[in-house]
C-alpha cells in the first residue's frame, strides 16, 4: 500500500461528504485522514484526503470519485510538487523538571505553547507528516495526554489554481 | 442560470404543480405510484390534470420496475412516485436495479415536513442516505422554488452520459409552498460534463487494430443499446466481418438472425460465443463491463486477446481488464467515427476465413438445444421457444430472474432493441410482471410478453390487478416448476443435489399453492392451465388473441430441466461444460 494525496472542488451541497465516504467504503479504500475546507470561490469546497491504495486502484478511486456529480475537479498532489502541511496539538504532563526540556523542543520545532497549567500544557503545531511525527517522538517520553490533529492540508506549487481551469469558459 | 428578471411575470405554482409543469415540460406522458401522507398534496394537484397518465400501483416496487420496464421499451426516462418512508423504501430495489443496468430513471419520493426532518417523524426515511449508492444522483427539495431546477438537472443526469436512475425527494412543505415557476432549460451541472465524442487518434489507432486482427469479435454490451447505436453497429460489424457476440442486457441490439451473431456470451452462453472470447485475438468492446457473469474467472478470461474499450463511463475502462486501447466516448458517436476510419484500413484488413472455419465449426458441433425430460412434464426450453416464434421480433419480451430468464434469453430470436428487458446486473426476481406493464404501457400497440418463474411471480403479481383496472392487457408465461429452479440447479450441481429450501410446493400435498389459474381469474385475467404438449399452442394462440385482459398462462414444467451450456462459476470459461453428460465432476470455486 502506498499513500496519495487527492484534493477535490466539490460543491459545498448536503451530504456530500457522505457521497464521497461512502464511495470508499462501499468500493473497499481506506481513508487515512481528510480535511474539508471552504475555498477562494464561494459555493465551492476543497476535500484533501490521504488514501491508502495503489496505483491501479487509486485510478479506479479517481473516475469513481468523478462520477459524483457535485466533484468538480481531482487532482492528484505528488510530495514533489506541492506544500503539505497538518495541523496537531498535542497535551503533555508537565513538572518543574521537564517543563524547561518540553519548551525547549517547542521552540526546536517551531511549535508554539497555547495552554499552560500546573501539569500540562497544550502544545500547536503546524508542519509536514514527518515533522509531526518527529514531535511527538521527542514528547512522548514526558507523558502525551492527549492529541487532536487535522487532516493533511496540500496545494499544489506554482501560480496556478485547482479551481482555475473549471471556470475558464464561464 | 434562471435570469431572476424572469420570475417578475412567471406563474406562480406550488411545489407540486411545478413537479406537475416540470414533468410535462419534459415530455413525460405516463408516471407509475402509490400516493401516502407525505406526497398528497402532489397527488391532489395530479388529480386535476390531464397531459400525465397516472397508473396506480399495488406496491411501489411495482411502481419502480414498471417505470425500468417502460424506459427500456420506450427508450425513454422512466417515472415512479411513492410516499416517504416505507414508501420509499419500497423503491429502493428497483431504483438499485435501474442502477446497476444503466436505466434511466426519475423516482420522486414525498418527505416529511422539513420542520420535521431528523426528529423519527412518523413515515421518516433518510431515503436520499439509502439510495446514495443506488442512484447516479438524488436530491433533496425543502423549499417550491427548487423545484424547476432539480427538475431538470435530474432529467439531464438520468437521460445524459451514462444513464441511471435519480431520487427527488420533496418535504411535504415543499410541496405545499408556492414560488414563480421559471423553467431553466438546461442547467449547468459543472461537476458532470460526460463525454460524447472519442479522441481521433484513438478511433484511428483502433480501426489499425481491427485491421491487424486474425480473430477479432465485437463484445457488445447494454450500453450499445442506450446509446441507440443498433443501425451503425450493424454496418461497422459488416464492414469489418467479423463475428458479434451481444451480452445478457444487450440482446436484440444485433439481430439474432444475422450470420455473424454467435449468441449470448458467459456463464450460460452459447458454446461458439463463450470460446470465441477465449480464442480471439482482439476484443472491440463496444458499451460492455466485463461483467463477472461473461467473464468467468477473469485471469483467464480471453487470455490471447488485446481490448479495444469502447464506453462512455471512463470508470468501467481498465477496471476489470486492461485496455489496449481505451476510448471514451457514445459507442454510437464512436462508431459513426470508426467507420470512415475503417474504410481507410479495410484494404490491409486480415484475412477472418481460418477464424470463421474455426467458429463455424463450434457452431455446428455446439449448437444450442435441449432434450425433454424422462418425468413427462413440459420441457420449459421448447415452450419459450414457441412463445417467441408465434409472438414475433416485434413483441416485447420481459423476464423475471432465474431459469426462465436464461432461456428467454437464450431460446427466443431477438431481432431489435427494447425487445428484451430483464434484470441483468441486479439480478431481481418479480422484474417481469411490472416491467411488462410499463411496456405495454409505453409500446401499446405491441404484443407484451412476462416470462417469469413461479418463484418471481409470487413477489409482484399483484401488479396484475394494476393491468386489468387500466387496461394494460400483458401476457404472462409461468414457467411453474414449483421451484426456485436456478438455485435449485446449483444445489444439484454442486452441493450433492441436496435441495435446501427450493420446492415452492410440498411433495406430497396439495397440487397448487397458490393455483395460479384461480388467482389469475381472481383479479379479472384469463387463466389457462398448460401440461402436455398439445396445449401449448393453442395457450399461446388463445393469450394472442386475447386482447381485453391480460392472461397468464401456467405452464406446468419439469422441475428437472437445467440451464445449459455452463461456466461453473469461479472457473475459467474455457471449461464451458455443453450439457451434463460433458460435464466433469465440479468442485465450486
Amino acid at each position: 500500500m502506498s499513500q496519495h494525496v487527492l484534493s477535490l472542488l466539490v460543491e459545498d451541497k448536503p451530504g456530500l461528504l457522505t457521497r464521497v465516504a461512502g464511495l470508499f467504503a462501499r468500493r473497499g479504500y481506506n481513508i487515512h485522514s481528510l480535511a474539508v475546507g471552504t475555498t477562494e470561490v464561494e459555493g465551492l469546497s476543497r476535500i484533501t484526503l490521504v488514501v491508502d491504495v495503489e496505483g491501479a486502484p487509486l485510478e479506479q478511486v479517481t473516475k469513481q470519485l468523478n462520477k459524483l456529480i457535485n466533484v468538480l475537479k481531482i487532482v492528484e498532489l505528488e510530495p514533489g510538487q506541492s506544500v503539505q502541511r497538518e495541523h496537531m496539538l498535542v497535551k503533555v504532563r508537565i513538572d518543574a523538571t521537564t517543563r524547561s526540556q518540553i519548551l525547549e523542543a517547542v521552540n526546536l520545532f517551531r511549535a508554539r505553547v497555547v495552554d499552560v497549567s500546573p501539569e500540562a500544557l497544550v502544545i500547536e503545531v503546524t508542519g509536514d507528516t514527518q515533522k509531526i511525527e518527529a514531535l511527538l517522538r521527542v514528547l512522548e517520553p514526558f507523558g502525551i495526554k492527549e492529541i487532536a490533529q487535522s487532516g493533511l492540508l496540500a496545494m499544489g506549487r506554482g501560480s496556478k489554481s485547482i479551481s482555475e481551469r473549471i471556470f475558464k469558459n464561464q | 442560470m434562471v435570469d431572476p428578471t424572469a420570475t417578475k411575470d412567471a406563474p406562480i405554482l406550488t411545489g407540486s404543480g411545478a413537479i406537475l409543469k416540470s414533468l410535462e415540460i419534459l415530455g413525460i406522458k405516463d408516471v407509475f405510484g402509490l400516493p401516502g401522507g407525505a406526497i398528497m398534496p402532489f397527488y391532489d394537484e395530479l388529480m386535476t390534470q390531464s397531459s400525465i397518465r397516472h397508473i396506480l400501483v399495488r406496491h411501489e416496487q411495482g411502481a419502480g420496475h414498471a417505470a425500468e420496464g417502460y424506459a427500456l421499451a420506450a427508450g425513454t426516462v422512466g417515472v415512479c412516485i411513492a410516499t416517504s418512508g416505507p414508501g420509499a423504501t419500497n423503491l429502493v430495489t428497483a431504483i438499485a436495479d435501474a442502477h446497476m443496468d444503466s436505466i434511466p430513471m426519475i423516482a420522486i419520493t414525498g418527505q416529511v415536513f422539513s420542520t420535521l426532518m431528523g426528529t423519527d417523524a412518523f413515515q421518516e426515511v433518510d431515503i436520499v442516505g439509502i439510495t446514495m449508492p443506488i442512484t447516479k444522483h438524488s436530491f433533496l427539495v425543502t423549499r417550491a422554488e427548487q423545484v424547476p431546477e432539480v427538475m431538470a438537472a435530474a432529467y439531464q443526469i438520468a437521460t445524459e452520459g451514462r444513464p441511471g436512475p435519480v431520487l427527488i425527494d420533496v418535504t411535504k412543505d415543499a410541496q405545499q409552498g408556492s414560488a414563480p415557476f421559471v423553467w431553466p432549460g438546461r442547467v449547468d451541472l459543472p461537476g458532470f460534463k460526460p463525454v460524447q465524442k472519442a479522441h481521433g487518434k484513438q478511433v484511428q489507432a483502433a480501426a489499425q487494430m481491427i485491421s491487424e486482427a486474425e480473430r477479432p469479435v465485437f463484445y457488445v454490451g447494454g450500453g450499445s443499446i442506450r446509446a441507440k447505436a443498433q443501425k451503425e453497429l450493424r454496418t461497422f460489424v459488416e464492414a469489418v466481418g467479423a463475428p458479434v457476440i451481444t451480452t445478457l442486457t444487450a440482446r436484440g441490439v444485433f439481430p439474432d438472425s444475422h450470420d455473424q451473431n454467435l449468441g449470448m456470451p458467459g456463464m450460460h452462453g452459447t458454446v461458439p460465443a463463450v470460446l470465441s472470447l477465449q480464442e480471439s485475438d482482439l476484443l472491440i468492446v463496444l458499451g460492455a463491463r466485463f461483467d463477472d457473469r461473461v467473464t468467468g474467472k477473469v485471469s483467464e478470461f480471453a487470455p490471447g486477446a488485446k481490448v479495444i474499450h469502447i464506453d462512455i463511463d471512463p470508470a468501467e475502462i481498465g477496471k476489470i481488464r486492461a485496455a489496449d486501447i481505451p476510448i471514451v466516448g457514445d459507442v454510437r458517436d464512436v462508431l459513426i467515427d470508426l467507420i470512415p476510419e475503417w474504410k481507410a484500413v479495410a484494404k490491409t484488413a486480415k484475412s477472418l476465413k481460418p477464424w470463421w472455419e474455426r467458429l463455424n465449426k463450434l457452431r455446428a458441433d455446439f449448437p444450442l438445444g435441449f432434450i425433454d425430460l424422462d418425468d413427462g412434464l413440459l420441457a420449459p426450453q421448447g415452450i419459450i421457444q414457441t412463445i417467441g416464434q408465434m409472438s414475433g421480433p416485434e413483441a416485447i419480451y420481459a423476464a423475471g430472474v432465474g431459469q426462465h430468464q436464461m432461456w428467454s434469453a437464450q431460446y427466443i430470436e431477438y431481432e431489435r432493441p427494447g425487445a428484451w428487458l430483464n434484470s441483468g446486473g441486479a439480478g431481481t426476481m418479480g422484474f417481469a410482471v411490472p416491467a411488462a406493464m410499463g411496456a405495454k404501457v409505453a409500446q401499446p400497440e405491441r404484443i407484451v410478453w412476462a416470462i417469469d418463474g413461479d418463484g418471481c411471480f409470487q413477489m409482484t403479481n399483484q401488479e396484475l390487478a394494476t393491468c386489468v383496472i387500466n387496461d394494460i392487457p400483458i401476457k404472462v408465461a409461468i414457467i411453474n416448476n414449483s421451484s426456485l429452479g436456478m438455485v435449485r440447479q446449483w444445489q444439484t450441481l454442486f452441493y450433492d443435489g441436496r435441495h435446501s429450501f427450493t420446492d415452492l410446493q410440498p411433495l406430497d400435498g396439495p397440487e397448487f399453492i397458490p393455483d395460479f389459474v384461480k388467482l389469475a381469474e381472481a383479479y379479472g385475467c384469463l387463466g389457462i392451465r398448460v401440461r402436455t404438449e398439445d396445449e401449448v399452442k393453442p395457450a399461446i394462440e388463445l393469450a394472442l388473441k386475447t386482447n381485453d385482459r391480460p392472461v397468464v398462462i401456467d405452464f406446468i414444467v419439469s422441475r428437472e430441466a437445467m440451464v445449459w451450456p455452463m461456466v461453473p462459476q469461479g472457473v475459467g470459461n474455457s471449461n464451458v461444460q455443453y450439457a451434463r453428460e460433458h460435464a466433469p465432476s465440479w468442485d465450486e470455486e
